[in-house]
């Protein structure tokens, strides 16, 4: 919750503070109420009972579907984050250098693959190498199409970091002699690089979120098992319960880490430190494409709106 | 090479692509809608100073922006159709619909949330104090002075989010839409192998016809209504 004071409310005065205490109780059991209604509902159907939650607390479900699965849905995120990285640096310099050319082209591949779903590249690439007969071809369908994705999206970190810091940065550099192609390479990219790093956790979330799309493709990761795990002990809505849990847990502890990445991170760089890229937050799981860098809208970041710049993407 | 021309224009004439396109822009026009409302509703609790409502509004944030969309969509056929035999029509694809626009709504409900949240945390405190020191209570003040600053701060955010709406109703075919354009893309290429690249090339410009102008349609608009600080 943010510290700051909201902007609507004033602080409550006595009479206030009553009417607060008063709908704070009745609010809590309104929704105490509702919580026993769907679980009376669930009881009905008997999905609370023992038999449907004792087979997910055995070591059979969790060696045999839960833990294989969530290694691979952690494998392909990993592997796909790392590529994303290096694919990201070159498109995010590429989007910033001096030479027109290579601006437009990498504008064009970054906006083209943040416009197309993620799973239609999945759909594509898994489809492709299982005509090619390439081994493992869910696996690595996976992982290319949330590199291709997820490099566009570093490659706006990258550039909006760039364009995040102050223009000191590059006179700077310019004055000492560096032309400006080792002013990007020497001083202005690595300061959005740490600058960027909350937002790349951040963005590991987004890819986790995004593997379980292979589940579709047939890829054997968390949701996959879990759905397996299902089938074998007929508990399938338990089953998916807990795959959720994994992923909101595993999630929550990335977002976490990237707060307090944000927060130690912003002595290292003249640049901003904030979870996302400016414009680049609130992406879904799907993200977006050339949206405005307009109020970024962290609650307990202050963002700087306007010195992120740079307008229609496309442009 | 006119083969290859003569095979694509036949591949339109066997399978409906636009009409895939219109089950995806269909599927985001009524989860958008659905969550608009319970975007907005979550929204006005975690800003309430009402402690519980807020903690359900945060909750409600926490679950659903770290659970993975395909899981909700599984959830909802195979958890709520299929063992709860909850059913939102009779008929069995208008069912699966429904039930697609339900897990997009109520995972995008988490983002709308948050993007409306960011609008009204755009609005300095020093915009309240002003409208309180010149007189106006709670209503007139949140009517005249911070609401319109508010919305005019979610423009962006809310942009986003229909744009990851729009790419995410792909994501339907995990709760058995079979219409939409992932499915039938899939069906074309399995059975026109030859034709892959045409094919995925098909979809993929057309995703991206459809994203960028409201791309460009909500940046404009939030540059137009952005309040000058």
């Amino acid at each position: 919750m943010s510290a700051r004071r909201s902007v609507l409310f004033d602080a409550p005065g006595p009479v206030a503070r009553r009417r607060i205490a008063i709908g704070n109780v009745v609010a809590a059991i309104l929704v105490a109420a509702l919580v026993v209604l769907l679980l009376m509902r669930l009881d009905a159907e008997g999905q609370l009972d023992a038999d449907k939650w004792a087979p997910i607390f055995t070591a059979d479900a969790w060696t045999n579907y839960l833990l294989p699965g969530l290694v691979d849905t952690l494998r392909a995120a990993a592997l796909a984050i790392v590529g994303a990285l290096v694919l990201g640096i070159l498109l995010g310099i590429g989007r910033v250098a001096h030479a027109w050319w290579l601006r437009a082209i990498c504008t064009v591949v970054v906006e083209f693959f943040r416009a197309v779903p993620v799973l239609l590249m999945m759909i594509f690439f898994w489809l492709l190498m299982a005509q090619q007969n390439v081994p493992d071809a869910p696996f690595w369908a996976v992982v290319l199409a949330l590199v291709l994705y997820n490099g566009s999206v570093v490659a706006e970190l990258v550039r909006s970091g760039v364009h995040g810091l102050p223009s000191g940065q590059r006179e700077a550099a310019l004055a000492v002699g560096l032309t400006r192609g080792q002013s990007l390479r020497s001083v202005e990219v690595p300061q959005a690089l740490v600058a960027m790093l909350p937002a790349l956790v951040s963005q590991l979330v987004v890819v986790l979120k995004d593997s379980a799309l292979g589940y579709i493709i047939t890829y054997t990761e968390l949701l996959q098992e879990s759905r397996r795990l299902g089938s074998a002990n007929v508990n399938i809505l338990q089953a998916l319960t807990v795959a959720a849990v994994i992923f909101i847990v595993v999630n929550y502890t990335l977002t976490k880490i990237a707060e307090l990445l944000a927060r130690t991170l912003s002595s290292r760089t003249a640049g901003s430190t904030t979870t996302f890229a400016a414009g680049l937050e609130n992406t879904a799981g799907g993200g977006s494409t050339l949206q405005a860098d307009l109020p970024a809208g962290d609650p307990d970041v202050t963002d700087h709106p306007h010195e992120h710049g740079a307008g229609p993407r496309l442009g | 090479m006119g083969d290859f021309f003569s095979q694509f224009a036949t591949l339109f004439e066997n399978y409906d692509v636009l009409g895939a396109f219109w089950v995806n822009i269909q599927l985001t026009f009524w989860a958008a809608l659905l969550a608009l409302v319970i975007g907005t509703v979550l929204a006005l609790m975690r800003i309430s100073p009402i402690p519980s409502l807020a903690w359900v509004g945060t909750a409600y944030v926490t679950i659903f922006r770290n659970t993975p969309l395909t899981i909700i969509m599984v959830f909802m056929t195979l958890g709520v159709w299929g063992q709860l035999k909850f059913e939102l029509s009779q008929d069995f694809a208008s069912n699966f619909f429904r039930l697609a626009v339900v897990a997009l709504a109520v995972y995008h409900a988490a983002f709308v949330c948050e993007a409306i949240r960011s609008g009204v945390n755009t609005v300095p405190l020093g915009q309240a104090e002003a409208a309180r020191a010149i007189g106006l209570s709670f209503l007139p003040a949140a009517r005249i002075v911070i609401l319109p600053q508010a919305f005019r701060g979610a423009v962006a955010p809310l942009g986003n989010t229909l744009i990851a709406l729009i790419k995410n109703s792909t994501v339907a075919a995990a709760a058995g839409v079979a219409t939409e354009t992932s499915t039938l893309m899939k069906n074309m290429i399995e059975f026109n192998s030859s034709l892959i690249y045409a094919i995925f090339l098909t979809f993929a410009i057309g995703y991206v016809i459809l994203v960028i102008p409201v791309g460009v349609a909500t940046t404009a608009l939030s540059r137009r209504l952005a309040v000058r600080r």
